[in-house]
């Protein structure tokens, strides 16, 4: 009989890595490093790829030190809500702890990718010269670096193979810095630049992709002229992923046939973006490559229903759709009948604030794509108008929904016929669609909408409420159900102690917690944080006025923040934010 | 052509009589910070931007001349901060824009280390906006920019403008509501590219 765990022994160490090496999930690989020590010192020391969901949750140095060969790191920093103003810009978030200890500690490191972290020109050095085979650097919903940044990271980064800008808040201070990557530097892969606002130089930007001849992805960003933009894909044929700059210029038709046949040359383009303020008369130049596109996103493009109309209907094989409400419910009716293979929409408001006179985006464009479309999967809608009917429709025709993103521009807008609560609609969803990973709820809502998603959205994850509820029954149901839940935020919601509390230990079971404009006092952080030592509660007040100790128990709190985290309370808060 | 603006002069009455929350002589409460805002590399910028705030106040709505704005909600509705400056405004066939949400600019001078960014939307005109400027880039002019012609009697500089089609506009000449709805970006150029610029007289 083989004693305890020495069955472990029965193979060597080389063994079970190739074993667990099969292991894709994080969550699989951590269920295999609790079965025994042998197992454990086996599974962190294959560990190659970690991503960090809180970089507040784990101290740097700890989990270098856990994970000794990893070669590629994700890591998030500031809650979601970052996103719409509603943290402070000196939050926290800062990406140098990391960055040092990984400097120390995986000098091999190949990848990284920071989302919604401070990163500092220095950082962007540091994490050039610090690791020999660097190779991929995504920042996404970034700030804190600037263009001048950048030139010392194109400096410095040999090898370099994809820079990913996505959505970052770039200081522009140095016009060229393109012109820093050395002339030997040709491994450049894939390169997204959209987000700076800045010019780039065309020629430094010609010869650059003109020497890496495996650039499969460019994103250009808005500046560049439409004369420009063509010379320039004219270099690069074999491009998968294209992202336009400006897509309108005073018309010559010998301009739009350059255009035309630049893109013609496109054999094996499958993802376009960027295409700012299209005019009608360059548009068609498009037109050869949208049998082949799987990607489109038009969210910048100002092109109005019938424009949008003719270039949907041709892409056949489209499979993501990013599109402004501009393209009408007409518009999307379309969509339905042309791209069958569609699995995700997002449908973004081009008059968010309501000034201009209404368009005729309803919710028959998205019951007419449910309908249409049988692999669609994720959604993302903006409009002004939804009944139940309509919500219990589209979960009737579409349970395989994993993500659902519905935002009615109005607060507390009922359903537009029965003028009912929209409960019925959204429990209809999440009913129906078992697998359901993400949702946003929107619209007048009762606590009974939350009794629902309680009960039946086994598998959500993350959940947005904004302007809902009646009373803390409604944040009950939720944090009393939702298995699965890991990110919950909340605005403007009467939710208040009493829920909080009596769901204590719930919170240690998810990431993250985010609260504001909701009821909760102060008495209730402090008794949650004395509860929960493994949770940070973080108050987060702008009016900077007396420090926390001071306040009562029953001083409103406006923000709150509640992660896990085996790291203890970080040393880096600023004025605004209290760990309690 | 600042008709929109016109109130200006009997804004400041108006203000002993408006309804708010607060003692008597307590400013409203200022705006939220610009998301463009960096914590440690703008300290500076925060101040500037007060001052230049507490001059010139933001459009009130109780004045009653604007058609009444839509009071806006703070990250609603939940769209990206960049999404909302960057992105070039649908046109729009109505008058002017009630919209409450700040327009930044990024203003540079040649020469000068570092950019500002300001709230179009927060002045009334080309005179406010041409003293702000001079007051934000007042540590990096040698001589005082003259207010009527676009030099100066010491070192010659021009404010200019990158509007929504990538040119390099002079400021000044079109409608003050024009501008703003069509200004990208600013950049005060001096020295012998001023000299190519015909200047010209503004309101």
């Amino acid at each position: 009989m083989v004693r305890g765990f020495g069955w472990a022994a029965a193979f060597p160490d080389e063994v079970w890595e190739h074993v667990f090496s099969f292991l894709a999930a994080d969550a699989d690989r951590n269920a295999v490093a609790l079965v025994c020590r042998a197992w454990h010192r086996i599974e962190r020391r294959s560990r190659r790829r970690v991503f960090v969901g809180n970089c507040y949750a784990v101290a740097p140095a700890a989990a270098v030190r856990r994970f000794p060969e990893v070669r590629a790191a994700a890591i998030k920093g500031k809650p979601h809500f970052a996103d719409f103003n509603l943290v402070p810009t000196d939050w926290g978030g800062g990406a140098e702890a990391w960055v040092e200890a990984m400097a120390e500690g995986w000098p091999h490191l190949e990848e990284l990718r920071l989302k919604r972290m401070v990163v500092s020109d220095d950082c962007l050095e540091l994490i050039a010269r610090s690791f020999k085979n660097f190779g991929v650097l995504s920042l996404v919903s970034c700030d804190g670096f600037s263009t001048a940044g950048l030139a010392a990271f194109a400096a410095n980064c040999r090898n370099l193979r994809e820079l990913d800008l996505h959505e970052n808040e770039v200081e522009d201070n140095c016009l060229n810095w393109i012109s820093h990557f050395p002339d030997s530097f040709t491994s450049l892969v894939s390169l997204n630049i959209a987000c700076l606002e800045g010019d780039v130089n065309t020629s430094v930007l010609e010869c650059l992709i003109s020497r890496c001849p495996n650039l499969r992805t460019l994103r250009l960003n808005h500046a560049m002229p439409l004369e420009k933009l063509v010379s320039l894909l004219q270099r690069a044929p074999q491009l998968v992923d294209l992202g336009t700059s400006k897509f309108s210029a005073d018309h010559h038709p010998e301009l739009f046939f350059k255009l035309e046949s630049t893109f013609a040359g496109f054999k094996h383009l499958k993802s376009l973006s960027g295409i700012w303020e299209a005019g009608p008369a360059y548009l068609p130049a498009i037109y050869s490559v949208c049998e082949s596109l799987t990607s489109l996103n038009l969210c910048y493009a100002t092109i109005q229903s019938p424009e949008l109309l003719k270039l949907v209907s041709r892409c056949k094989n489209l499979q993501r759709l990013w599109v402004m409400d501009l393209i009408e419910d007409n518009g999307l009716i379309a969509v339905a009948a042309s791209c069958k293979l569609l699995q995700e929409l997002r449908v973004f408001p081009s008059d968010p604030y309501g000034v201009a006179p209404p368009i005729s985006l309803t919710e028959h464009g998205l019951v007419a794509i449910s309908a249409g479309c049988l692999m669609l999967h994720s959604v993302l809608y903006f409009c002004r108008q939804m009944t139940n009917a309509a919500l219990l429709t589209i979960a009737n025709n579409r349970p395989n929904l994993t993500c659902f993103r519905l935002c009615i521009i109005e607060p507390h807008t009922p359903d537009y016929i029965s003028q009912e609560p929209l409960d019925a609609g959204f429990s209809a969803i999440v009913e129906s669609c078992k697998d359901l990973r993400r949702l946003s709820l929107s619209g007048l809502l009762t606590d009974r909408v939350f009794k629902s998603i309680g009960a039946s959205a086994n598998r959500l994850e993350m959940l947005s409420v904004a302007f809902a509820g009646d009373s803390d029954a409604g944040l009950h149901y939720i944090l009393s159900g939702c298995k699965n839940l890991r990110k919950l935020e909340i605005r403007d919601c009467p939710f208040g102690d009493k829920a909080l509390l009596d769901n204590a230990s719930k919170l240690e079971t998810m990431r993250s917690l985010w609260m504001s404009s909701c009821s909760v006092t102060l008495g209730a952080c402090r008794q949650l944080a004395l509860k929960m030592p493994r949770l940070n509660v973080e108050v987060i007040d702008e009016r900077r006025g007396r420090p926390l100790e001071s306040w009562p128990d029953d001083f409103p709190v406006e923000k709150l923040y509640i992660y896990r985290t085996v790291a203890g309370p970080r040393s880096d808060t600023p004025p605004c934010v209290w760990t309690v | 052509m600042e008709a929109a603006a016109s109130y200006v002069k009997d804004g400041d009455d108006l203000r002993d009589t408006e309804l708010r929350l607060g003692l008597p002589g307590t400013e409203a409460p200022e705006k939220p910070a610009a998301p463009s805002t960096r914590g440690s590399k703008r300290a500076l910028q925060e101040d500037g931007d007060m001052e230049s705030r507490a001059k010139s106040r933001p459009l009130e709505v109780d004045c009653g001349e604007a058609p009444a704005a839509k009071t806006q909600i703070v990250g609603w509705p939940p769209i990206r901060s960049y999404r909302r400056n960057s992105f070039p405004p649908r046109k729009v066939e109505a008058e002017a824009e009630a919209e409450a949400a700040g327009l930044y600019v990024k203003v540079s001078m040649d020469g000068a280390p570092y950019l500002r960014k300001i709230d179009l939307k927060v002045y009334k005109g080309y005179k406010e906006l041409r003293e702000a400027i001079d007051n934000m880039f007042k540590c990096f002019t040698q001589g005082e920019v003259s207010r009527k012609e676009g030099c100066s009697s010491g070192s010659e500089s021009a404010i200019t403008y990158e509007d929504k089609d990538g040119d390099l506009m002079l400021v000044g000449d079109v409608p003050w509501e024009m501008f703003i709805s069509s200004c990208r970006r600013l950049r005060i150029m001096k020295g012998c590219e001023v000299r190519g610029l015909r200047t010209r007289q503004y309101s």
